[in-house]
């Protein structure tokens, strides 16, 4: 094995045996074990990029020579399964799933190393790291499986402990948002069972690299398949109006598993489109963009005005996703490179931006007991710091330039203009209007949160912050900032990946 | 006109009668509860033993053969059908022993009529011809009728045991007027030559009578799987019968059926007939067992439910045989694929019953899932396999083993090009899902009050070990089943 071969393992054994290991010890020492080998996870994930590998790519060697590879790995494990299911465990990471891979293995270690400060209420916080860690398992199978029916292997390992987060350690209504949760995204990620063994039956293969650009799939066959895995990938992304499971989610879940939720989860979404939906079946990928397109806008502004009607914290940044992530998708729909880059870069910014946004969310309902936008008001005078803390990720989120939001969807908006023709120039300018949207709510959160005389509610909190929470989140304000000022580190290491994508797509 | 008769590949059903008749005359002469049981455990593993070692010695050995072919063919296939059923009894033998040493059931009687059934279902895999076949179904079924009914002082027992009795008989009626049927077109009853007389461009395809017969057959065998409008005893019969009898009744019995089901399909029954039909029952199946064990409150219909919507994906793949057009058709593929969900299934099946026996007092019925409130909490190993098993019946990680059975059936239904039907099998998926989850949260629910609880008996502890073990490793190495199948 290869030293990328050796950190790829290690990137999905360290938390799978970190789940197994929490399991056997005391409670507290469980957490902190826990949180180690999520470290190990990242470490291992940063050793990915560091160890030589040829990020130019690696052609594989596929059986008919003359195939240009449209995927070029930079480490990659190729290993038999099951045979008789067209499994293979096949990983590999490039240029498009490794900002992803180290977004979740960072957001993970910085959840694991919040829990073990704070362990919400409804269960023990030794469950709730395992539970954790194997979410990550899931996550990051996705991003890296090479192979379609492990990447749907992969894909589902993730629903049952999301549900568990929810259902253990949510809000009041947990159970209800929590069923909402498992049984819309199991909907969504059944669609892509039929999905994949649609491609795998008509194409013999299910190797994703070979599989990539239609590989002489037919024209209904790509067509049948982009329309299942779309709707797959749509729910779970999710895209208007397949949305409605992800308030109830966000708002219910303990805080920890609303920022692996907003932070990586929908990810899965956007990068299965990007690799499995766009890749696999480029002619009904074409056939669809201007109802994605148009969808992905609606997303955006629907996201935006109830976002501007919302008078609850945890759902005004859980509907603020539903806009975001519009932008990635308009993104993905135009099916030129710099929209992917934009999808890219958006995917990563809303990570760290969102994520950091839920950490907040959750301090000052820890502190007040509410997150009605009624009853907060003045947090500049109780804690300036969180209000400036709150301040910042508001207006990162907003998109202000020389923050990470901004690349995204500045570039959505522009691979829309830059498509050209009535519809895409209509799409490109709605979005526009919707980042205005986007920063009218975020302002008025502001002035309802941070301004005006100190509401009961607020006068109360302590000012300071805790260590444990300075740890955890400054990791994502310093990120934002960095990814804000030099978009090249994201989109730098997608760059080549995404060419040879283009290369390859009719 | 004497016949060879090779003794080797009747060398399994020896062991398992050899074990009944054992089983009554050790209870007749030492009379004690524990010998008995053991002899019976112990004829099961030695019928695995045999039909391993006779299944794997060489190709397929066939008896009683004459000019239209064998009656009775032992290959790699039926040895593992025969296993199968061998280990389901070991493990339902195991599952009972609360129920015999709380005197609910006479111990003799028990796992004498166990054995008898046993030596049924190691006959059912290598039966060749419709009359073999029909006749080890019963042997597999008729003391399953006593079983039922053996919970003492029980009236669900005894209605549940009328129901069962009247229903099977009817369908076992109606398949021998099937069998008559088709060997009135044909004049023959031998598989294989059925298939050759049957196939696709036989004139006889076209006399009704054919169609009758055959659509009779395989409605007279959708009894046996419980299928959807077939299926109205199963929950009855399940929940009067004491809880190991229903968990042999929805494993073994079931597995019973669909192996007959597989061997009239695969060869002798024009698939032209038989695939609408079963294309129907599947959806039916599936789509109403789920549907209704959505409003179950007691545990064991729940269970019960749960299994008539899992045979609806077993019958699946043999749906989608023949809408598709004439030729090119992975028959046996789908076969291959309803045969693998049938043995991932029988597995976490028998580890939820096992959770249930392990998580109720000795002798207990299944109870109301409300009583199952907190139970992971109280009994942390019990509770997680009863978890895996319901999240594998769900088919999802990390009950792998189910999700890779669910991945056959819709890569099989899809290779076949029933698209449609994968659609059907993935939404049902969905509403499974919905009661698995709401039992297994019950599980883990939160409880102000900790009631003392009882320790499992090793017995019921082992069998749920060992069907536990058994899940998680062909979850992880699922080519092992699929080899098998394949054999």
């Amino acid at each position: 094995m290869t030293g990328g071969q050796v950190w790829l393992v290690a990137a999905l054994a360290m938390p799978a045996l970190g789940a197994a290991v929490t399991a056997a010890l005391p409670d507290r020492a469980a957490r902190l074990a826990g949180t180690g080998f999520a470290a190990v996870a990242f470490l291992a994930s940063l050793a990915l990029y560091l160890v030589t590998g040829d990020r130019a790519g690696v052609p594989i060697v596929t059986e008919a020579d003359e195939v240009v590879p449209a995927i070029r790995p930079w480490h990659q494990l190729d290993l038999p399964w099951v045979p008789g299911l067209d499994l293979r465990f096949h990983l590999g990471v490039d240029g498009i799933s490794y900002p992803l891979v180290v977004l979740t293995a960072l957001l993970t270690l910085l959840c694991c190393g919040y829990t073990v400060w704070k362990v919400p209420e409804g269960g023990s916080g030794r469950a709730l790291i395992a539970l954790l860690l194997v979410i990550e398992v899931g996550i990051l199978g996705t991003f890296l499986a090479l192979d379609l029916v492990l990447f749907f292997v992969f894909f589902e390992v993730v629903l049952l402990p999301m549900y568990a987060v929810i259902a253990g350690w949510g809000g009041d209504d947990r159970r209800h948002a929590a069923r909402k949760f498992v049984l819309y995204t199991l909907f969504g990620s059944v669609l892509l069972l039929v999905g994949v063994f649609t491609v795998v039956a008509s194409a013999g293969t299910a190797d994703i690299a070979q599989l990539t650009g239609g590989a002489d799939l037919p024209r209904t066959t790509q067509l049948v398949a982009f329309i299942l895995l779309a709707l797959a990938f749509a729910v779970k992304s999710p895209l208007w109006p397949l949305h409605s499971w992800l308030p109830d989610a966000h708002t219910q879940a303990p805080t920890v598993g609303s920022v692996i939720l907003a932070g990586v989860l929908l990810k899965m979404g956007t990068y299965g489109l990007i690799r499995v939906a766009v890749g696999v079946a480029p002619e009904g990928a074409q056939w669809a963009a201007p109802v994605l397109g148009a969808l992905a806008v609606a997303a955006i502004i629907v996201g935006s005005l109830v976002c501007l009607a919302q008078d609850e914290l945890k759902r005004l940044i859980a509907y603020s996703s539903v806009g975001h992530m519009g932008f990635v998708l308009l993104g993905i729909a135009t099916l030129t490179a710099t929209g992917i880059q934009a999808a890219l870069i958006g995917n990563i910014a809303h990570g760290l931006i969102t994520g950091l946004l839920f950490f907040l969310a959750g301090a000052i309902k820890d502190r007040a007991h509410t997150g009605r936008l009624a009853e907060l008001g003045g947090m500049r005078e109780a804690s300036p710091r969180l209000a400036g803390l709150l301040g910042f990720a508001a207006i990162a989120s907003l998109g202000l330039p020389g923050l990470a939001g901004f690349w995204g969807e500045a570039f959505a908006v522009i691979a829309a203009v830059e498509v050209g023709g009535p519809l895409w120039t209509t799409l490109g300018a709605v979005a526009a209007i919707g980042a205005a949207l986007t920063a009218a709510y975020f302002l008025r959160l502001l002035r309802r949160v941070t301004h005006g005389p100190a509401s009961p509610a607020v006068a109360t909190v302590r000012p300071g912050l805790a260590t444990a929470e300075v740890t955890a989140w400054a990791p994502l304000v310093v990120l934002a900032l960095v990814v804000g000022l030099l978009p090249a580190v994201v989109l730098g290491l997608s760059d080549p990946s995404v060419t040879t994508l283009m290369d390859v797509l009719p | 006109m004497t016949q060879p008769i090779d003794h080797v590949a009747l060398l399994p059903a020896y062991l398992a009668s050899g074990t009944a008749i054992l089983v009554l005359l050790v209870d007749l002469a030492v009379a004690r509860r524990t010998v008995t049981a053991a002899m019976a455990a112990m004829g099961a593993a030695a019928t695995t033993c045999g039909a391993f070692a006779v299944g794997w010695s060489g190709g397929p050995r066939g008896t009683f053969c004459g000019d239209d072919g064998c009656s009775y063919v032992f290959g790699p296939r039926a040895a593992l059908v025969a296993a199968v059923f061998a280990l389901l009894t070991l493990a339902v033998l195991a599952l009972s022993g609360p129920l015999l040493r709380a005197g609910q059931a006479p111990a003799g009687e028990y796992c004498f009529l166990l054995a008898c059934s046993m030596t049924g279902g190691v006959v059912v895999g290598a039966a060749a011809d419709l009359i073999t076949l029909i006749v080890a179904l019963e042997t597999l079924t008729l003391p399953l009728y006593v079983l039922v009914g053996l919970r003492r002082a029980s009236r669900a027992s005894a209605e549940g045991a009328v129901t069962f009795f009247v229903v099977s008989v009817v369908a076992t009626t109606i398949t021998l007027l099937g069998a008559a049927l088709l060997y009135a077109v044909t004049g023959a009853v031998h598989l294989s030559r059925l298939g050759q007389m049957l196939d696709g461009t036989s004139p006889l395809l076209d006399v009704p009578l054919t169609a009758v017969g055959t659509v009779l057959v395989v409605v007279g065998l959708g009894f046996k799987v419980a299928a959807v409008p077939l299926h109205a005893w199963a929950p009855v019969t399940y929940d009067g019968a004491p809880v190991p009898v229903a968990a042999y009744l929805s494993t073994a019995s079931k597995l019973g059926g669909v192996v007959a089901l597989l061997a009239v399909v695969q060869k002798p029954l024009p698939p032209a007939v038989t695939g609408p039909v079963l294309a129907l029952l599947a959806v039916l199946t599936m789509t109403v067992g789920n549907l209704v064990a959505l409003r179950q409150t007691r545990m064991v219909r729940l269970l019960a439910w749960s299994s008539v919507a899992q045979a609806g994906y077993i019958l699946a793949p043999l749906g989608a045989l023949t809408l598709v057009a004439e030729g090119g058709i992975d028959q046996v593929g789908a076969v291959r694929a309803a045969l693998a969900y049938a043995v991932f299934f029988v597995v976490i099946e028998v580890a939820a019953f096992g959770a249930v026996i392990a998580l109720r007092p000795a002798g207990a019925d299944g109870g109301l899932i409300d009583d199952y409130r907190a139970a992971a909490r109280r009994h942390r190993w019990v509770g997680a396999a009863f978890a895996l098993a319901l999240v594998g019946l769900a088919g999802l990680p990390p009950g792998l083993a189910g999700l890779f059975a669910k991945v056959t059936v819709v890569r099989s239904l899809l290779a076949d090009g029933a698209g449609w039907l994968a659609v059907v099998v993935a939404l049902n998926a969905v509403v499974g899902l919905a009661y698995y989850v709401r039992v297994a949260a019950t599980l883990y629910a939160p409880t102000p009050a900790t009631r003392p609880a009882p320790r499992p008996s090793w017995t019921v502890a082992a069998a749920l070990a060992g069907a536990t073990a058994v899940a998680v490793l062909v979850g992880f190495a699922p080519q092992v089943v699929l080899d098998a199948v394949a054999g």
